[in-house]
């Protein structure tokens, strides 16, 4: 294939995370054959997994709180002022999950900073100045350790993979399906565990399969309040007064697969909460199963057979739920909502509505298989031709700039900052619809100010390592426009320089 | 199994632009009307309050005189007696007991109440029901343009606010979709970062000029937004909470109000209302978020100082919840609720309402409080009444073809 600079751009930052810094030659394979570099993660079995030593499953990570929990209850009954985070069990779990870090870390800098031009300046995490680190930090307990552990193991993956499409599926997913760190403990300590266990296995599997590990996944079933809801005629419903809450019901209809308008009623919304009810994990007693883990408490689901949009479900206990959710993944409200979504995502605010046609054909004849999704995408004509219109998002921008400057983070609290101070705190969407994907959200006055605030920071550290002119090349080589190639040439400063050029159109757009 | 979920939202190095973001946003019209400097005439200040995520207006106003009300809102129902008493506003209707300032402008007949109030969308999702009451259409979908920016166009166009301001001016979801549309808005919102120079910013909307007019413009607006807002009140403030973030947002804006050329009519949108579990009653967590509220209209009160005499402070929500409390002592989504009214130029001191009643039959598809006041009458009648926009105008562009709801008169004067 011809050379092409400008598909380059595309399969660099509208498809993945933007070019490494160094000598990886993204630019230049990128354009040399611009879906290949695409498609090439596809391909790599696993490729999505996230393992690390120290990362734990979501049910030991629940033991681990719940012991935290039954300290600081302890402690508190004792009198004493403050529970110490660092003992006994939670203790043990927290340094692991440290040394996870660590090691992630290690293989990570030696892939990409062997033989890198950048490799010799001191490693700095790309971020914001005033906000970290805090003056006189209060020792991290384990739900905060973890939660830090498992956003660098995150972040870690996103600056080395060589497109970092498959890690966008991941995010994209993740935003779907997202669930919000900031509801409470439970999901702080398992924002990174649901990702791995409940997104990461299926963004190149099956969308009915990634439906089911999401909405039986503790995270979720405590964010969305199923594991408190109640069949008001099952055992536990009449004992202890209490019944539904539809609140998870609606949303896997609403958010999740439907769409608003995608056929179902207020009724339909009752009746899949019925139909849920008992989905639930088990407690710090382990009465229904191991602690943390998803369980179907029998005592809780509501009795009987229930009629969900027009079709009904015997009561056969938690594949009752099973059933309905794998008609609701197949239903063509679903085909129809995910493909515009994915779309939307990927190539424009108002995508192509024949390439939309085209995805939701494709998730209707294969069953919702992504990678057949994620395929047709790569394939299609209009999501190469489209214009960059979009905005990178804060979290693509910091791992944009963090690959370019090939400066992996073994601390995550300047990228966490960063995120915060750009308002898309990690896993910590204010609704359970998400972080916005549109331009009108992230290209807005305050976003863009404090965008250049933070290129402006990041430039002040590390430019005087850097020459920004060779980085324009990294980024974008002869599809940098001679507007921005002067604006960088002529900056004052290196730092200067740089921060124009991670504010560029070529940087921020996509 | 009973969970405790009372972590603060972000990690501990959480700045408060953070959780502005997460929990506030403010964003005002980008110029004063005609008459705001008019030497005799009033000069009327507007602020619109969006609380996303569904208010439970029978746990803010409670109708403790209605027989039905204890038992549906059960263990959260609020009571004119005992501990943590509701605050009797009349002899039907009490208020939660966590807005003392807001019984206090309701006494002083500054604040006013209209209970069963409902936009005309009968569904029940949020993200649908935000976009109506923010829309000012009928049904979802219409996210073009929000009520209040469309009313603005309907209004003389005096000067600029803030001197110096930028031109064109892109906005977004910091600015709610109420505001959003082709009147020129501005946002603002404190920031604890240290600036970028001015000169790299002025070479980087030089180069945005030319290659991508859209980020010229947000970004002009936006710095130029910052230096007008920053001031000592201003610095960062560790562990601030969602609560807080209300107040902080309200102090900035009323201080942005308060000034000469300031903006005369803006936006503010608090989210976290969507009380579905352990709501709480007379405490907890919707008590919390209340005190949030209160606390952001006496910040308002204070910090527009004499402009308080002509201001209305209009808080609105997407929908109401459950009458009757669900499984989990919280709510789901229902469709009745309330609105509030305040500021020196409300013709406070009353609840307003045709009180459909709580019996089985009286709700609305056997849960929900019954709406018998279309939200819109009550928007209607503030702008015709405080801002002089003509009848025709509020029928057919601020709420198109809503000729037959009329505009509730004698709110405002």
């Amino acid at each position: 294939m011809a050379r092409d600079p400008q598909a380059a751009l595309v399969a660099l930052n509208r498809f993945g995370f933007g070019a490494r810094g160094g000598s990886s030659g993204d630019f230049v394979n990128a354009a040399s054959d611009p879906r290949g570099f695409v498609k090439a993660e596809l391909s790599r079995p696993n490729g999505a997994l996230l393992e690390a030593s120290g990362l734990l499953p979501t049910a030991a990570l629940g033991q681990a709180m719940f012991d935290y929990q039954a300290q600081v209850r302890a402690q508190r009954e004792l009198g004493a002022p403050k529970a110490k985070p660092d003992a006994g069990m939670a203790d043990t779990q927290a340094r692991m999950m440290e040394r996870a870090g660590e090691a992630v870390q290690n293989a990570a800098s030696e892939s990409v900073m062997a033989g890198n031009a950048v490799a010799m300046a001191p490693r700095v995490a790309p971020a914001v100045g005033t906000a970290s680190p805090p003056p006189n930090p209060q020792p991290l307990n384990v739900i905060q350790k973890t939660y830090r552990a498992e956003a660098l193991a995150r972040i870690q993956r996103a600056s080395i993979v060589e497109c970092g499409f498959v890690e966008r599926l991941v995010v994209f997913w993740s935003n779907h399906f997202c669930i919000s760190a900031g509801k409470g403990e439970p999901t702080r300590i398992w924002a990174g565990s649901f990702e791995r266990e409940a997104i990461r296995p299926y963004v190149l599997g099956r969308f009915g399969d990634m439906l089911k590990a999401v909405e039986q996944h503790p995270a979720m079933l405590f964010f969305l309040d199923n594991q408190q809801s109640l069949g008001p005629d099952s055992r536990a419903g009449q004992n202890r007064k209490r019944g539904l809450n539809e609140n998870l019901a609606r949303e896997i209809m609403e958010l999740h697969t439907l769409g608003v308008g995608g056929g179902y009623s207020q009724e339909d919304v009752t009746t899949l909460a019925r139909i849920i009810t008992g989905w639930s994990f088990a407690g710090r007693e382990g009465r229904l199963g191991t602690p943390g883990s998803f369980v179907f408490n029998a005592n809780a689901h509501q009795p009987g057979p229930q009629r969900l949009l027009g079709k009904s479900y015997e009561n056969t206990g938690v594949t009752q739920g099973e059933a309905a959710l794998a008609d609701i993944a197949r239903h063509p409200s679903t085909a129809k909502f995910i493909a515009a979504k994915f779309a939307r995502h990927f190539v424009a605010d108002d995508p192509p509505p024949a390439l939309v046609a085209r995805l939701e054909g494709v998730f209707r004849k294969t069953d919702g298989d992504l990678k057949a999704l994620s395929l047709a995408l790569l394939d299609a004509d209009e999501a190469w031709q489209a214009p960059l219109s979009k905005m990178r998002t804060p979290y693509e921008y910091l791992i944009a700039t963090g690959r370019l400057l090939a400066r992996i983070p073994d601390d995550p609290g300047r990228a966490l900052s960063s995120l915060n101070v750009l308002g898309q705190p990690l896993w910590t969407p204010s609704g359970p619809n998400g972080f916005a994907d549109t331009n009108a959200a992230w290209a807005a006055p305050e976003g863009m100010k404090l965008r250049l605030d933070i290129a402006a920071q990041t430039a002040s550290r590390i430019a005087d390592s850097v020459d920004p002119r060779d980085l324009l090349e990294v980024v974008a080589a002869d599809a940098a426009s001679t507007e921005t190639r002067r604006t960088i040439e002529r900056g004052e400063s290196r730092q200067q320089a740089l921060a124009l050029l991670l504010m560029s159109p070529e940087f921020q757009r996509r | 199994m009973t969970m405790d979920c009372c972590e603060s939202r972000t990690s501990p190095a959480a700045t408060r632009r953070a959780l502005l973001l997460g929990g506030a946003s403010f964003a005002a019209w980008a110029y004063l009307p005609k008459f705001a400097r008019a030497a005799d005439g009033r000069d009327p200040r507007l602020i619109v309050i969006i609380l996303r995520g569904a208010l439970d207006g029978l746990a803010t106003v409670a109708p403790v005189g209605d027989p039905d009300y204890a038992g549906l809102h059960g263990s959260i129902a609020l009571a004119p007696d005992g501990p943590h008493a509701a605050i009797l506003l009349d002899s039907f209707f009490a208020l939660h007991p966590s807005m003392p300032e807001f019984s206090r402008m309701y006494k002083e007949k500054h604040a006013a109440v209209v209970h069963a109030v409902a936009t005309p969308y009968r569904d029940r999702s949020h993200f649908d029901g935000q976009d109506v009451l923010e829309s000012g259409f009928a049904g979802p979908g219409r996210v073009q343009s929000g009520w209040l920016n469309r009313a603005l166009e309907a209004l003389p166009r005096g000067e600029r606010v803030m001197s110096g301001a930028v031109s064109a001016l892109a906005v977004g979801p910091t600015a709610p979709l109420v505001l959003r549309g082709a009147a020129p808005t501005v946002g603002w919102a404190p920031v604890t970062l240290p600036n970028a120079a001015d000169d790299t910013a002025m070479r980087l909307v030089e180069l945005y000029k030319h290659r991508d007019p859209a980020l010229a413009a947000a970004l002009s607006q936006g710095l130029q937004l910052d230096k007008i807002a920053q001031g000592d009140d201003m610095k960062p403030k560790p562990n601030t909470n969602a609560i807080g973030a209300m107040r902080l947002v309200a102090r900035g804006a009323a201080k942005l109000m308060a000034a000469d050329d300031g903006p005369r009519i803006a936006a503010l949108a608090f989210d976290g209302w969507d009380t579905h579990a352990n709501e709480g009653g007379p405490v907890g967590r919707l008590a919390q978020l209340l005190s949030g509220l209160d606390g952001a209209l006496a910040d308002f009160e204070s910090g527009l100082g004499a402009h308080w005499r002509d201001t209305v402070v209009v808080v609105a929500t997407e929908f109401g919840r459950t009458a009757r409390i669900n499984g989990t002592a919280g709510t789901d989504h229902g469709t009745g609720t309330v609105a509030l009214l305040a500021g020196g130029a409300v013709k406070g001191g009353r609840v307003i309402s045709d009180w459909p009643g709580l019996k089985p039959a009286n709700l609305f598809e056997a849960r929900d409080l019954a709406p018998t006041t279309d939200l819109r009458a009550v928007l209607k009648g503030v702008l015709h009444d405080h801002l002089g926009l003509s009848e025709r105008a509020l029928a057919e562009t601020v709420f198109p073809d809503s000729a037959m709801v009329r505009p509730v008169k004698g709110l405002v004067g």
